[in-house]
C-alpha cells in the first residue's frame, strides 16, 4: 500500500512571528495557525477529524490542542522525535486517511520561546553519560559533526558560512522572515563563537511561531476551492538519540528516510525544484543535500559555494529564508511544509521558483537523530 | 580484559561505577556477535542477544570528533568523542589542554577523575599519559 499522490495538502498557515509579545501561549499561536490554514482550505473546524502534533510546551499535545480548539478527533497522533515531527506527522496523516481513519487532518505547532526568554525551550533530558562534560545541547552536537566532516572532507567554515549567506539571501525576498539585513561570508566567520566550529551565525534562529498544515483525499481536496499540493512519497528513519551513539557522524539517517522517499514517488534528487532541508545549522544543509543524493558524500561544501544555492543559483534551497534567517520557532519541521506547498502553489512573490513542480521536504530532529522526508508534487506530477 | 561481574540484582550503571570506582573504564561486549557495547545496558542493540559481558578498557583512544564551548566568562572547555581501541566511542573532554587545540584524530589515554560524587571518566593527550 502507498499512499502516492492519494492525499493532497490543502491549506497552510503561519501564526503570528518572530516576536509576539507577552502573554501570548504556544496554544494562542497554534489558534492563530489553524483558523488561518481552515480559511485557506476552505474548511470549517467541524471538518477536522484527525489531529497531530508535537510540543516541549504541552506533554500531551494533541490533548492540549484539541481541548484548546474544541477538536474531538477519531485519530490523534502526537509523534514526538524533535523538529521533524511534522513531517512524520504529515506522513502518518497520508497514511490514515489512506486506510479511512479520518479524512481530515489537522497538523499543528506553536512556541512562544522568544517572547518567553530567548532560550530554547527543550524538553530535552540530559544522558548521564554524555551530561559529565557540559555540551550545551543541542549546538555542541552539531559541532562535534561538523568538525568531523571538517576533517574527513575538507569542508570549510567558509563553506559552512555560505549556507547562512543564501539562507540569508532568501530571506531578503520573503517579507516574513525575521533577518532580512545584508550578510556577508565574512560576518558570519567573525560572528561570536557558540561551539566551535559554530558561531552564533551558524546557528537558527530563535523566534516565537508556529503553523498549521490541513490535509486530506485527493478525492475531496478535488471538490474543494485550492490548488491541492499532494504527497508523492514519505520515509522516515532514526538511528540513535545521544550524538555519542550516531555511527557515524558524517552520515545522517537522510539517507535512508530519502530514499523511501523518492521509492515511494517514483522520482530522483534530479527531479526536485524546490529544497526545503531542515536547517537548524550550516552543517544540515551540507549533510542533507549529501544523504539526499544532490551530490556525493563529502562534496556538500563544494556544493554550496559560490552561491549555488542562493537565489538564482542552481538548486533552490530553504527558499523561505530557513531556520538561520526567516524563523525558527524551537521546533521548525512544519513551517518546511508551508513554504513547500506555497512554491507548489506559485504563492510565493519575489523568492517564487518559476516553474516548481516538485518539492523536497526534510525534517531533522534531536541531534541528527530523527530525519523524515515528504516529497511534494503539483497536479503535473500525478 | 575482563571486567566485573554484576552482582545478583546490580543495575548495569551500578557495574560501571564499580568499574570507575577501582579507576578503569568498564565497557560491555556481546557475546553472541562480539560487538563492543557502550553505554551499559542490558541487550546488545546490534544482535539483541541479552546479557552482554564486561570488559576494562585499556584506555587508549583517539579523538573522533571535538568542539570547544564558549560561555560569557571564562576561556572554552572541550567536548570531544573519543574512540576507544576496543572499538566503542565515548563522549569526554581532553584535559590540560587549551580547547581550541584538541585535534581529531590525537591520540589520548584515559583518566578516572574524581569531582564530587561524581567519578569522570576523561583523557589527556597519549604522549602526556602514563
Amino acid at each position: 500500500m502507498s499512499p502516492r499522490g492519494k492525499v493532497a495538502v490543502v491549506g497552510v498557515a503561519e501564526s503570528d512571528l518572530g516576536e509576539v509579545g507577552p502573554g501570548f501561549t504556544p496554544l494562542d499561536l497554534i489558534g492563530q495557525a489553524t483558523i488561518r490554514a481552515l480559511e485557506d482550505a476552505g474548511l470549517a473546524k467541524s471538518d477536522v477529524d484527525g489531529l497531530f502534533s508535537a510540543s516541549p510546551y504541552y506533554h500531551m499535545p494533541t490533548l492540549s490542542v484539541g481541548e484548546y480548539l474544541g477538536i474531538r478527533p477519531r485519530y490523534s497522533d502526537a509523534t514526538s522525535m524533535g523538529g521533524s515531527s511534522f513531517v512524520s506527522h504529515l506522513f502518518h496523516a497520508a497514511a490514515a486517511i489512506d486506510a479511512g481513519l479520518c479524512e481530515v487532518a489537522l497538523i499543528t505547532y506553536g512556541s512562544t520561546q522568544r517572547s518567553g526568554g530567548g532560550r530554547l525551550v527543550t524538553g530535552s533530558e540530559t544522558d548521564p553519560y554524555e551530561a559529565l562534560y557540559n555540551p550545551r545541547y543541542p549546538v555542541s552536537m552539531y559541532a562535534l559533526a561538523a568538525s568531523r566532516h571538517m576533517h574527513e572532507y575538507g569542508t570549510t567554515r567558509g563553506q559552512l558560512a555560505e549556507v547562512a549567506v543564501a539562507a540569508r539571501g532568501w530571506a531578503k525576498l520573503n517579507p516574513k522572515a525575521f533577518m532580512r539585513e545584508d550578510l556577508t561570508v565574512e560576518e558570519v566567520l567573525s560572528s561570536r563563537m557558540v561551539s566551535s566550529p559554530l558561531g552564533v551565525r551558524d546557528c537558527c534562529l530563535v523566534t516565537d511561531g508556529g503553523g498549521a498544515v490541513i490535509v486530506t483525499s485527493a478525492e475531496r481536496a478535488r471538490d474543494l476551492d485550492v490548488t491541492p499540493v499532494y504527497l508523492l512519497g514519505a520515509g522516515e528513519a532514526h538511528w540513535h538519540r545521544n550524538i555519542s551513539q550516531m555511527p557515524d557522524l558524517t552520515v545522517s539517517a537522510a539517507a535512508e528516510s530519502g530514499s523511501r522517499a523518492y521509492a515511494m514517488a517514483g522520482v530522483g534528487p534530479e527531479n526536485v525544484d524546490v529544497a526545503m532541508l531542515y536547517d537548524a545549522f550550516t552543517i544540515n544543509t551540507v549533510l542533507f543535500l549529501e544523504d539526499l543524493g544532490f551530490c556525493e558524500k563529502g562534496d556538500g561544501g563544494a556544493f554550496v559555494s559560490g552561491s549555488r544555492i542562493s537565489p538564482g543559483g542552481e538548486l533552490a534551497v530553504n527558499t523561505s529564508g530557513g531556520g538561520l534567517s526567516y524563523n525558527h520557532p524551537g521546533m521548525y519541521g512544519l513551517l518546511l511544509i508551508v513554504e513547500a506547498v506555497r512554491q507548489l502553489r506559485g504563492e510565493c512573490g519575489d523568492r517564487q521558483v518559476q516553474n516548481a513542480n516538485i518539492a523536497l521536504v526534510h525534517g531533522n530532529g534531536g541531534v541528527l537523530s530523527s530525519q523524515v522526508t515528504a516529497l511534494l508534487g503539483s497536479e503535473s506530477t500525478l | 580484559m575482563r571486567g566485573m561481574k554484576p552482582e545478583a540484582g546490580e543495575s548495569p550503571a551500578g557495574v560501571y561505577r564499580r568499574h570507575l570506582e577501582s579507576g578503569v573504564l568498564g565497557f560491555q561486549r556481546c557475546a553472541g556477535c562480539g560487538a563492543a557495547i557502550f553505554y551499559p545496558r542490558v541487550i546488545c542493540p546490534f544482535c539483541g542477544r541479552p546479557d552482554p559481558t564486561w570488559e576494562t578498557s585499556s584506555g587508549h583512544g583517539v579523538v573522533y570528533a571535538t568542539t570547544a564551548v564558549y560561555r560569557r566568562e571564562g576561556d572554552p572547555y572541550n567536548v570531544v568523542l573519543v574512540d576507544l581501541e576496543e572499538g566503542f566511542r565515548i563522549m569526554s573532554r581532553v584535559e590540560a589542554a587549551p580547547a581550541e587545540d584538541v585535534e581529531v584524530g590525537a591520540r589520548v589515554t584515559l583518566r578516572v577523575d574524581h569531582e564530587g560524587d561524581d567519578l569522570i571518566p576523561v583523557f589527556v593527550l597519549r604522549d602526556e599519559g602514563r
